[in-house]
């Protein structure tokens, strides 16, 4: 199995702040971050695609394919946009970038499936000292494992 | 899903094992062998793997790791001497391998005392010692 990886960045606004708690509790807990006019960051995303290379054409996934997807669904959606208010999930789940992370897997996966490759990682960065992994599928079958 | 934090510390060390002799040392180790040492602007990266809470979103408390981390390997590591600072490197060569492991220890010792209840695990650790090359140390 070989790994490709792509990376595109987006700038955006957000605050995180849960409706479950109260602004005391929030400002707590987030800190300067959860104040509701906002803060911003250039975020980097790295998706990275597991597969076999094809023995005809030497390639995991066409790159422009990938590119053009990650563009569709996640760049132009996410890019300059203030989160909380205009891109959901956002207006009810907190844009952390455990959650962002997870709503990008989830606009990426089916296209990439329908290519017949498979989603490996989501990485993305909020600042260049802060980033989450997230593994999808393989975090689910530790999920089912636990709860078997 | 795993969350990682970098954290930039400077330290200078000398790579000299006791167990051989001057030239065996030099040319194992060659200019890391200087006996004035020289130091490096390292990164360490701490990973923790959980889910993310329902609520907040977040799988750890960033400040909360961050003192964590400053408490139990920053602050032993950050503007020291390694080799005459650190008691772990006082016999044991100070490389980024040995240091990687040294950290990893502490921060899991520290983690299962503090956070051993608390869900999230750490499971990965990893030092830059130049922007060239980094050491990695799993859970």
């Amino acid at each position: 199995m070989v790994l490709i990886t792509r990376k595109a960045e987006f700038s955006a606004s957000h605050y995180c702040a849960s409706p479950d708690l109260s602004a005391e509790q929030n400002e707590a807990l987030f800190g300067k971050a959860a104040r509701p006019a906002g803060h911003g960051h250039n975020y980097v995303l790295e998706v990275t695609v597991a597969g076999e290379v094809d023995p005809v054409h030497g390639m995991i996934m066409d790159l422009k394919v990938l590119k053009k997807l990650i563009n569709r669904e996640v760049i132009d959606i996410y890019d300059h946009r203030f989160l909380n208010h205009e891109v959901p999930p956002f207006n009810r789940v907190v844009p952390t970038p455990e959650n962002i992370a997870k709503d990008i897997w989830l606009r990426l996966e089916p296209g990439i499936h329908a290519k017949g490759c498979r989603l490996h990682g989501v990485r993305l960065y909020e600042t260049p000292d802060l980033y989450v992994d997230y593994f999808g599928r393989r975090d689910a079958e530790q999920d089912g494992a636990a709860a078997g | 899903m795993r969350l990682t934090r970098r954290y930039p510390f400077s330290a200078s060390h000398r790579l000299h094992a006791p167990e051989l002799s001057e030239e065996e040392n030099e040319k194992l180790f060659g200019k890391c062998n200087n006996p004035y040492g020289h130091g490096h602007n390292y990164v360490l990266e701490v990973s923790v793997e959980g889910e993310p809470d329902d609520r907040t979103g977040l799988i750890f408390e960033r400040p909360v790791l961050d003192d964590f981390v400053r408490r139990t390997a920053l602050n032993r590591v950050d503007h020291v001497d390694l080799n005459q600072d650190v008691e772990e490197f006082r016999d044991t060569v100070p490389t980024t391998e040995n240091l990687s492991l040294a950290v990893h220890g502490w921060l899991r010792a520290g983690w299962n005392a503090e956070f051993g209840n608390k869900g999230a695990t750490l499971s990965r650790i990893r030092i830059e010692e130049t922007a060239r090359n980094h050491f990695e140390v799993t859970a």
